[in-house]
C-alpha cells in the first residue's frame, strides 16, 4: 500500500530559483538561505527516506490560472507539467513528471470524501512548484521523483480556511493509504512565511509569529486549524496567507509529528524563508464521515 | 483576535489593515481586464508588442482610462486601488526587467536602497501596522 512517510514545509520565493539558475546560491546574500537545505538534500536522496512521489501543495501565481477560472483546490492528474514563462522566459529546470494513477485515485477519493477538487490534465507550473523542487534536489537533469501538483487559491479572497486545509490533508492521507501500489509518498506544503508584496506596508516580516507557526506544526496540537485569515493578514502580511497551504501538509501527517529539521532565515527578497521536515509519530487520521468515503463498495470502484 | 462569524464582518475586517489592499471579489471584478492584460505579458510576442507601443497594446483591453494611465505610469499603489493584483502586476515588473524587490519598493515611499536596508535589518515590524481601527 502507498503511505505518506514525511511532510515538508518550504517557502517558494522566486528569487531562490533565480539565484540557483544563475549560480548565485553561493553569494553572501543567498548562502545562508541555501545552507539550511543542505541537511534535507542529503536526507531526501538517502535510500530510506527518498520518496517515490511528492504531492506538492502550492499556489499558482497567475501563471496557469488567470482570472477566468479560479479553482479553490486543483489537482494535477496529467503525465507531465512544463515550467511556465513568468515574464522572463521559463526556468531552465526539468519538466515535472506527474503520477496520473495516484493523482486520479486521490482525485476520485477526495470527491467521494466530499472534497470536490478540480481535475487538471494540462497546465504549466510556476516558481511556486519548481522552486521547492530546486531547494530539495538542486541541479539535476531529471527530477528524481514524480510530482502531483495540488494548487490552492490563495490569491482571490476568500482562500480556503485553515481548518478546511487541514481536513483536506486528512482526506489525502486516507486516499493515499487506499492506493494499492507500494509507494513512499511525501506531501509538501509551500509558500510563506511572513511577507507582503503590495502597498505601503510591503516588507512586513514577523519572526515571532512565523516561529510559533513552525512550533505549532509539531506534536499533537491542532490550534493552527483555527487561525483566521485576518490573523495571517495582520500578523504576517498579505501574502503570509500562503501558510494555510502548510496545513494541508500537516493534516496529512495525522495525529502527531516530530520535526527532523528546521530552518528559518530573513530576508530573502521581500520574504521570511521557512523550511521544516516533519515525520508522523502517530499517522492516524479520523475515518471518512461520508457515505461513499466510508463505503467498501464505492472504494472498490476506484481501487 | 476577534474572529468574524458572518461575511459582512469578514469583508469589513479585510479593509482594516493599514497600507494593504486585500484582493476581494470587489477588487477582482474591478480589475479583471487590468489583471488579464498584465497576465498576457507572459507571452514573449506580447511583451514585444507592449514594449513597442504600450498605449496601443493596452487600448486593446477594455480597461478604464484611470487604469490605463496608472499602468502607463507604473503607479502600483494606484493600480492596487483600481483592482490590480500584485501577482498579475508582477508580469509588468518582469517585462520592465526589474526585480520583485525593485517593483515592490516603489509602493512603500522608500528608495530601493532604503527598502533593501529595511529588509536586511529584519523587515517591517507589524507593530502599529495591524489594524486601522485599533491603531496597533
Amino acid at each position: 500500500m502507498a503511505r505518506i512517510t514525511h511532510g515538508i514545509g518550504c517557502s517558494h520565493i522566486p528569487v531562490l530559483g533565480y539565484a540557483h539558475d544563475h549560480g548565485k546560491d553561493g553569494d553572501d546574500y543567498f548562502k545562508p538561505a541555501f545552507a539550511g537545505f543542505d541537511w534535507t538534500r542529503e536526507w531526501i536522496t538517502a535510500p530510506d527516506s527518498r520518496p517515490d512521489v511528492v504531492i506538492l501543495v502550492y499556489n499558482d501565481h497567475a501563471s496557469a490560472f488567470d482570472m477566468k477560472v479560479i479553482p479553490t483546490f486543483a489537482i494535477g492528474c496529467g503525465e507531465s507539467f512544463t515550467p511556465a514563462d513568468e515574464g522572463f522566459g521559463p526556468r531552465p529546470v526539468p519538466v515535472v513528471e506527474g503520477h496520473p494513477d495516484l493523482a486520479w485515485h486521490i482525485a476520485q477519493s477526495l470527491v467521494l470524501d466530499e472534497f470536490d477538487t478540480t481535475i487538471i490534465n494540462e497546465m504549466e507550473v510556476d516558481h511556486g512548484l519548481t522552486v521547492p523542487l530546486t531547494m530539495m534536489f538542486g541541479d539535476v537533469e531529471k527530477w528524481p521523483v514524480k510530482v502531483i501538483p495540488l494548487a490552492v487559491n490563495v490569491v482571490t479572497y476568500p482562500p480556503p480556511s485553515g481548518n478546511r486545509c487541514w481536513a483536506l490533508g486528512e482526506a489525502i492521507s486516507r486516499a493515499v493509504s487506499s492506493f494499492p501500489q507500494d509507494l513512499k509518498v511525501q506531501i509538501w506544503g509551500t509558500g510563506g512565511m511572513s511577507h507582503q508584496l503590495q502597498g505601503p506596508r510591503a516588507g512586513l516580516i514577523n519572526k515571532e509569529w512565523d516561529n510559533r507557526f513552525l512550533d505549532g506544526l509539531t506534536g499533537e496540537g491542532q490550534d493552527l486549524r483555527h487561525v483566521p485569515h485576518i490573523e495571517y493578514l495582520r500578523e504576517t502580511g498579505s501574502e503570509g496567507i500562503e501558510m494555510v497551504m502548510w496545513l494541508i501538509m500537516r493534516g496529512a501527517l495525522g495525529k502527531s509529528t516530530r520535526a527532523l529539521h528546521r530552518h528559518y532565515h530573513v530576508p530573502v527578497s521581500n520574504t521570511a524563508l521557512g523550511h521544516i521536515v516533519l515525520e508522523p509519530v502517530d499517522p492516524t487520521v479520523p475515518p471518512s464521515r461520508t457515505l461513499e468515503g466510508g463505503s467498501p463498495i464505492a472504494q472498490k470502484m476506484i481501487a | 483576535m476577534r474572529e468574524a462569524t458572518d461575511i459582512a464582518t469578514y469583508l469589513a475586517d479585510l479593509e482594516d489593515i493599514p497600507g494593504t489592499q486585500v484582493f476581494t471579489a470587489q477588487r477582482a471584478r474591478q480589475g479583471y481586464h487590468l489583471n488579464q492584460c498584465a497576465m498576457s505579458l507572459m507571452k514573449p510576442e506580447n511583451r514585444e508588442r507592449f514594449k513597442a507601443d504600450e498605449r496601443a497594446y493596452i487600448d486593446e483591453w477594455p480597461m478604464s482610462e484611470e487604469q490605463k494611465e496608472a499602468l502607463l505610469a507604473r503607479d502600483y499603489n494606484r493600480l492596487l486601488n483600481l483592482g490590480g493584483n500584485i501577482y498579475f502586476l508582477a508580469k509588468v515588473f518582469s517585462t520592465d526587467g526589474i526585480s520583485v524587490v525593485q517593483g515592490v519598493s516603489t509602493m512603500t515611499g522608500m528608495s530601493v536602497e532604503e527598502y533593501q536596508a529595511m529588509m536586511m535589518a529584519g523587515g517591517r515590524s507589524p507593530v502599529g501596522q495591524r489594524s486601522i481601527r485599533e491603531n496597533n
